[in-house]
Parts: C-alpha cells; structure tokens; sequence
C-alpha cells in the first residue's frame, strides 16, 4: 500500500505546484505593495559610481526631496537582462519635460555598470552605487528592474517590480506624472 | 480571404484533431480497426490543414496585410522579408500556431513511419497527440486567434522589436519548439503504454529515436539562443539563468535523464517505471515552459505580453495533460516489474546514477527558478534567485555526472569491474592531472577551480577515445582487425561517444571563458590603440550608414598582432527609428581557440567613444561542443536499429537473466 501511495507522489507534487501557478496567475509580479507608498522617501545616502559621465557625487535622500520635479528612481544593474530590455524606455521617460531620472546601481561591481552605461547610453542624472544593497533593503526591492514615482515632496507614489513595458508607461507611469505635474 | 481561408483550416483543424483523440482510442479499447485507422488518417488530415492556416499567416505577413491585427502590432513594410518571415513566429499568437504546426507534424511523421508499431499502441499514440493538439488549437481560437482582423486598417505596422531581428533569434523558436514539442511523441508513448499496462524492450526501442530527435533540437535551439545572447546583448555572457532560459533548459535536463533511462528498458527491461514517468515528466516540463513564458507569473525579458485568461488555459491544459497522464501513472506504474535488481558497479548502475544527478539537477533548476513564486504566493516576501544560486548547486552537481561519464560507457552489463575499468583509464586519468596541472602553471594558483574543471573536461575527451581504442583493440590487434571492428561498432554508439566528446568541448569552453576572459573599457578617439591580450587594436573612428530599416553608427578597429594585421572589426549601434529602440551589434573574430569581441557605445568625435574589448577564450568551444552533440545524437539516430528490423515485440518475456544484446 505504500508502495503504491509513493506512485502517486508525482501526482501530489503536480498539484501542489498547479496550486501556486493558479495563484500566482492572479499576481502581477510588477504589481507590488509597497511599504512606502504614501510615504516619504527613506534615508539613504550613496557614493558616486566611479567614472560615471553625469553624475559624480553619488546620491542620497536630499536629491529626491528639493526641487519641483517629478522624479523616477530606477533600481538597475548590469548583470541583469530584464534591465537591458527597459533601457530604451528609461531613456526615454529621462526626456520628458519636468521628469528627473535618479538611478541606483544595485549590487554591481562599478566598472562592470560604468561600460554598460557607455554602451548603451546613461540616462540618468544622478547614480548611487549600492553596492551592498543596503539601500535596496531601505526601499524594500526584491529584485532588479524597480522604478519608483516619487513626487515633488519626496513622496513614494507609486512602485513597480520588473522592467518596464510601453503599456505600463502608457496605462499607469504617464497618467500618474500628469496629475502629479498638476 | 486567404486570411479568412487560414482561419476556418484551423477550425477544420480543430475537428480532425477531436476525431483523432477519440476514435482511435475507442477503437483501441474495443478492438475495432477501423475506429483505430482513423487515427492515422487524421493526423495527416491535421497536419496539413494547421499548414495551410500556417501559411496564410505567412501570407498575410509577407504581404503586410495590415488588416490583421497581428501583423499591425508585429510588422512595418520596411522590414527585410526574412524578418517578415520570422515575425510570424515572434509574437504570442504566431508563435503557438507554429507550435501546433510542429505538433501535427510530429502526429504525421508518427502516422507515417509508424507502420512497424502494434495498431493498438499507435492508435493510442496517435490519440494521445491528437487531444494535445485539440488542447492548443482550442487555446487558439478562444484567447490567441491570430487571424483577427482590425478595421480601418493602419498604413503602416508597428514593427518588430529590434532585438529580435536576427538570424539566430529568428531560427530560436522553431529549434526550441520542435524539441519542446517532440517531447509529446515520448509522451503519448508514454501514456499508451500506460494504458496498455506494459513497458518492453521494444516500447522503449520505439520510443528512443523520437526523443533523441527532439533533444538534438532543443539542443540546438538553446545554443542558438544563448549564441544570441552572446553577440546581440553585447556584453560576453552566454547564459544568465533568465527564468526563460531555464524553462528551456529544464525539458533539456530530463529528457536528456530519459534518452539514457530508455537505453536501460531497452537492453536490460528494467527501470521501466521510472522511464516512462521521465517521459511524462519531461514533456510536463516543456508545458511548463509555454505556460511561463506567457502567463506572466514571474518577470523575464523574454516574457511575452501577458494575459490572465491565456495563463489560466495553458495551466488547464497543463493540469489536464500532466495531471490525468500522472493519475494513470499512479493506477498503473506499481504494476510495472522490472528484470530483476542490478548490482551498483554496472552499465546500467552508471546509468542510474546518470538519472539520479540529472534528476536532481533538474530539479534544482527547477526550484531556483519558481522559488520566488512560491515564497511570493505564501506572502513569505519577495526574493529573486540569481545565477549566484544556479552556480552553488548546479556546477556541483555536474562534477560527479562527468566523472561517471567517463567511466560508466567502460563498464559491462550487469557487472561491471571497476578496478579493471580504472586500470584501463590510466591514460584519461594521466591526461587530465596533465592538463589540470598545466593548466595551473601557465594561469596561476588562483585558478584551481578552473584548473579542476579543465581536468574534468581532458578526462572526459579522453576517456570518451579509450573507449573507442578499446572497443576496436587500437594497437593491440592488427590493424585490419582495429579497421574491421571500427566498422562494425554500432552507429548509436558512435553516436554516444560524440556527443559526450561534444559536452567535454562545452565544458572546457564554458571554464575557460569565464575563468580567463580579458576585459578592456575604454573611451577611445579616432587613432588610439589599446593592447588586449596580445593584441593590439587601434580605433579608426565611426562612420554612419544606414541599413533597410535602421541607421547605425559603425566604430572601426584594425587589429594587429607583433605587427602583422589579423582582422578588421566593425562593431555597430543601430538605431530603429520606427520602434524607437537601438541594438548594439558585436563585432567579433574568431579564432575558434580565442574571440575578439568588440562594442561601441556613446560619444562623439572630440571627447571619444566609449569601447568595450573582450577577449574571450575558448568561448566559441561552447557552441562548437553543442554542435558535435547534436550530431553525435544524429548519428546515433541513423542507427539502423531505429530504423529497420525493429525486433517483434516479444510475447513472454525470458526470465530475469535475459542475456543483454551482444554490442
């Protein structure tokens, strides 16, 4: 009799896993709750990435809460494909009137991100490097690509996990820094 | 209207394939052959309607008919025909008809060469294929119809991304699919045999020559992919364990359990549970794959665009397949005796162990890869496992695989003489301390690991050409002896031999790229040169030029060595107005034993352009070894046993002590 449940493991374990599918079709991995949403920006205080074109002091919680503008905080590294895939769109989204593009560098060694940024352009205006990913757990990231909406007032007003796509820019990151340029 | 025609051969598709997944299978309970004729009839029937659907598309591309929505969101008038082509297949929809196609083909060729099978089992067979491919043409028509048209139509489509305008992307899918896909051959041998309730030497002799032809393609298919990977990405790596990329590379692992599995039902008419659960298991897999890449339940850049009610199907589809086949499984498999036990020093023990560290390594993979789903769904927090991960558990786990490969092609059936085998090994084993030590010499004590793994690559080259002397008694036989028994060795084990030659050359390919890669970041003005290992590169500047569909800046290095010019490098950044995207594009020569792998990045005449120089070591030994393995598992299916004289199957089986097949 035992002999014959043990047949019928495969069977259990498919189900299991058919169980977090069905689940996990119900989350969209990008679709993350934030702790911080609402809230303001956590204290954080990054070096440069050395030899980086723009941005030579590193960053830190001040350059998110001056200024008027609406500002994006890209979490990205250069081992990470996904980062690659968003490239363009960050670029982009750095070239709008009244967006300031920040990035964190996280978990990278720098010269391996300074030749990913010269390859394919650096969009950014200022860059920390977390190279521990201390800042990583401030802001609760799991993961690389993130990208935070943060507001005039150093605000979190919206987070998403994983690369952005065109329809995530167009649905839900455009209409947000329209009503927050208002 | 051709489009239209493309549509209804679908859903005349759709009905031949219920036809198929029925009839037969009543036939075959009943003992009615002309239910079970059915079977055959309709594959073919199926196969050649989902061609002509197939091929409307393809119509409908080539022409850039942008009344079809699909080809709106996938295509531009100004893209190369190839392209228009290979974008059939680059998008959701496109992409699961080419799927089904190459499931009908499958059903066809299983129709057509099937004549030596038993009616019954290849009724079986054929239904088991035809309820698939009813499952995917559903899935389809409800969620994924690509024929949908859109009114008014567009002037122009909206492109393709360019990254996926490629030659090697563009062949990717159909090698991935037609591995992931003959997989379901296995699979419904797998689940006639089930339902038959036996498993013999001659299911599994059948069963062989499929498998092997889809694992040659998924081989190939992933090669080309992370070939991609490694000249169109732009910065020298050729495998990041992408959820993506492990969706694939799981299907690999255990069908690659299962080709070496069947060889034990085969020869010793054991391990016959268990092979024909790797069989389900293996095409489980491939599901599993499909349903990643377009469920959306983990994050990926090679995710396609997502849709809760896809993911749902395919996960029904996925239940129903892998589910009802293991429900069966468990009905049926306690039933299944082998031949008797085997003792541990043995071919087939070997082989067994073969199965216990891919199994185990599939399923590691496995875990790595959804472990940020299950802790995501159990609300334990949010982790994302990276190659760091794969590199602890995997490479550990392909340590003992080599060594055992080394080893367990020497040893006989049954008992084997481990002493007497190592004894014989003297010379692999002399050879790979040569070269671990040589290699520690020439690159330094801080390479051991490296060292270690080179070592395990000459061991397994070598060993993989002792067997070979030692089948034909190289130099201890005269040589027309040698010369007749090099003849009369069978194909499939020349076969073998090759193809583990093959993973020694990836082995040693994958070691020494990683290990010793040279890495040169520069910003470079026209006229300067930079040394990369022994190398000299001097920068000509960037000129710009415009191609059919996008405008690229094109960096130039003449590369000299003591003085004697070997080659030109032109690596590109192109720009794709339509799709507002740019590519970089590597320029790289090979020596076959070295790249140079040159990328050009941003700026400008006066304050430089920023280069990135690679020297690569022994990388392109990496797609070089995959190559040699797909054709070891070739030559292996020419083998004549696949092909003619495949034995009646037995009616009573000998007892246990069946003397193995003489080699």
């Amino acid at each position: 009799m035992v002999r014959r449940l043990a047949y019928l493991l495969p069977f259990l374990l498919l189900v299991i896993v058919a169980g977090y599918f069905l689940f996990g079709l119900e989350r969209d991995p990008g679709e993350l709750p934030s702790a911080l949403l609402g809230k303001p920006v956590p204290a954080f205080d990054l070096p440069a990435l050395t030899g980086a074109t723009a941005s030579e002091d590193g960053m830190n919680t001040d350059d998110l809460t001056s200024g008027r503008d609406v500002k994006l905080v890209n979490f990205f590294a250069s081992w990470c494909v996904p980062c690659r895939a968003e490239h363009p769109l960050i670029t982009r989204l750095a070239g709008m009137d009244g967006v300031r593009m920040f990035g964190i560098n996280y978990k990278d060694a720098p010269e391996d991100a300074t030749g990913w940024l010269q390859r394919l352009g650096d969009p950014y205006e200022r860059i920390g490097a977390d190279r521990t990913g201390r800042a990583g757990i401030e802001w609760g990231i799991y993961g690389v690509p993130e990208t935070f909406v943060v507001d005039a007032d150093g605000i979190v007003r919206m987070r998403h996990a994983g690369p952005l796509t065109p329809e995530i820019v167009e649905r839900e990151l455009l209409p947000l820094i329209e009503e927050l340029q208002r | 209207m051709i489009v239209e025609a493309g549509h209804f051969a679908l859903v005349l598709a759709l009905v031949l394939a219920l036809a198929q997944g029925t009839f037969p299978l009543i036939g075959a309970a009943t003992g009615r052959s002309d239910f079970m004729a059915v079977g055959r009839h309709a594959a073919l029937g199926q196969f050649t309607l989902i061609a002509i659907s197939f091929a409307a598309l393809t119509y409908a591309y080539v022409t850039s008919d942008f009344s079809v929505a699909n080809v709106v969101q996938n295509s531009h008038t100004a893209k190369p025909l190839l392209y228009k082509i290979t974008g059939v297949w680059a998008n959701h929809e496109g992409s699961m008809l080419l799927w089904i196609l190459i499931l009908g083909a499958f059903g066809a060729m299983v129709a057509f060469f099937g004549a030596n099978l038993p009616a019954s089992l290849r009724a079986r067979v054929l239904a088991v294929q035809g309820l698939i491919g009813f499952g995917f043409i559903l899935f389809i028509l409800f969620t994924s119809n690509p024929f949908d048209r859109i009114w008014p139509p567009p002037p122009d489509g909206r492109g393709l991304n360019p990254l996926l305008q490629d030659p090697g992307l563009a062949f990717h899918p159909p090698f991935l699919y037609f591995g992931y896909v003959g997989f379901s051959v296995a699979f419904a041998f797998a689940v006639a045999a089930l339902i038959e309730g036996r498993v013999d030497p001659a299911w599994a002799r059948w069963v062989r020559p499929w498998t092997l032809a889809a694992w040659c393609s998924l081989t190939l298919g992933i090669a080309l992919g992370s070939w991609w990977a490694y000249y169109e990405l732009g910065w020298g790596g050729f495998w990041f364990w992408d959820p993506v990329e492990n969706a694939s590379f799981l299907p690999w692992l255990s069908g690659t359990a299962l080709l070496h599995s069947a060889i034990v039902v085969e020869k010793r008419d054991a391990l016959k549970s268990w092979t024909v659960l790797l069989a389900v298991l293996t095409f489980s897999l491939s599901l599993m794959g499909t349903f990643l890449v377009r469920s959306g339940v983990l994050t990926s850049v090679h995710a396609f665009a997502t849709d809760p009610a896809r993911g749902v199907f395919i996960l029904a589809l996925l239940v129903i397949a892998s589910g009802g086949s293991l429900l069966l499984y468990a009905v049926r498999a306690p039933s299944m005796q082998g031949g008797g036990l085997f003792a541990p020093i043995s071919r087939e023990g070997s082989l067994v162990l073969n199965n216990l560290l891919l199994a185990t390594a599939t399923a590691t993979v496995f875990l790595g890869t959804l472990y940020p789903l299950f802790l995501d769904v159990l609300d334990a927090g949010k982790v994302s496992v990276g190659p760091p991960f794969f590199n602890m558990t995997f490479v550990p786990l392909m340590v003992p695989v080599i060594v055992a490969m080394g080893i367990g092609p020497m040893l006989a059936w049954k008992r084997g003489d481990l002493p007497g085998v190592l004894s014989r090994l003297w010379l692999a084993l002399a050879l790979a301390a040569a070269i671990g030590i040589g290699t520690l010499i020439a690159m330094g004590v801080q390479s051991v690991l490296a060292a270690l793994a080179m070592a395990l690559a000459g061991w397994l080259m070598a060993s993989v050409l002792v067997e070979w002397a030692e089948r034909v008694k190289l130099f201890r036989a005269p040589l027309q002896e040698s010369w007749r028994r090099a003849r009369h060795i069978p194909r499939s084990s020349y076969g073998m031999s090759v193809a583990h030659a093959g993973l020694a050359v990836i082995v040693a390919g994958i070691t020494a790229s990683s290990a010793w890669q040279t890495e040169v970041i520069r910003q470079m003005r026209a006229g300067d040169t930079v040394e990369v290992a022994g190398y000299s590169m001097q920068f000509e500047g960037v000129r710009e030029q415009r191609g059919p569909n996008y405008i690229s800046r094109q960096g130039e290095f003449l590369v000299t060595r003591n003085g004697s010019v070997v080659t030109t490098l032109t690596p590109e950044r192109r720009a794709y107005p339509i799709e507002g995207d740019t590519t970089t594009e590597a320029a790289i020569h090979t020596t076959w034993l070295a790249d140079l792998y040159a990328v050009i990045g941003d700026g400008n005449a006066e304050a430089g352009w920023s280069v990135r120089l690679y020297h690569n070591p022994l990388v392109p030994w990496i797609w070089v070894g995959a190559v040699i393995m797909v054709l070891g598992g070739l030559v292996s299916l020419s083998d004549r046993r696949h092909r003619v004289g495949v034995p009646e199957r037995r009616r009573a089986r000998p007892g246990p002590a069946m003397p193995a097949p003489a080699e």
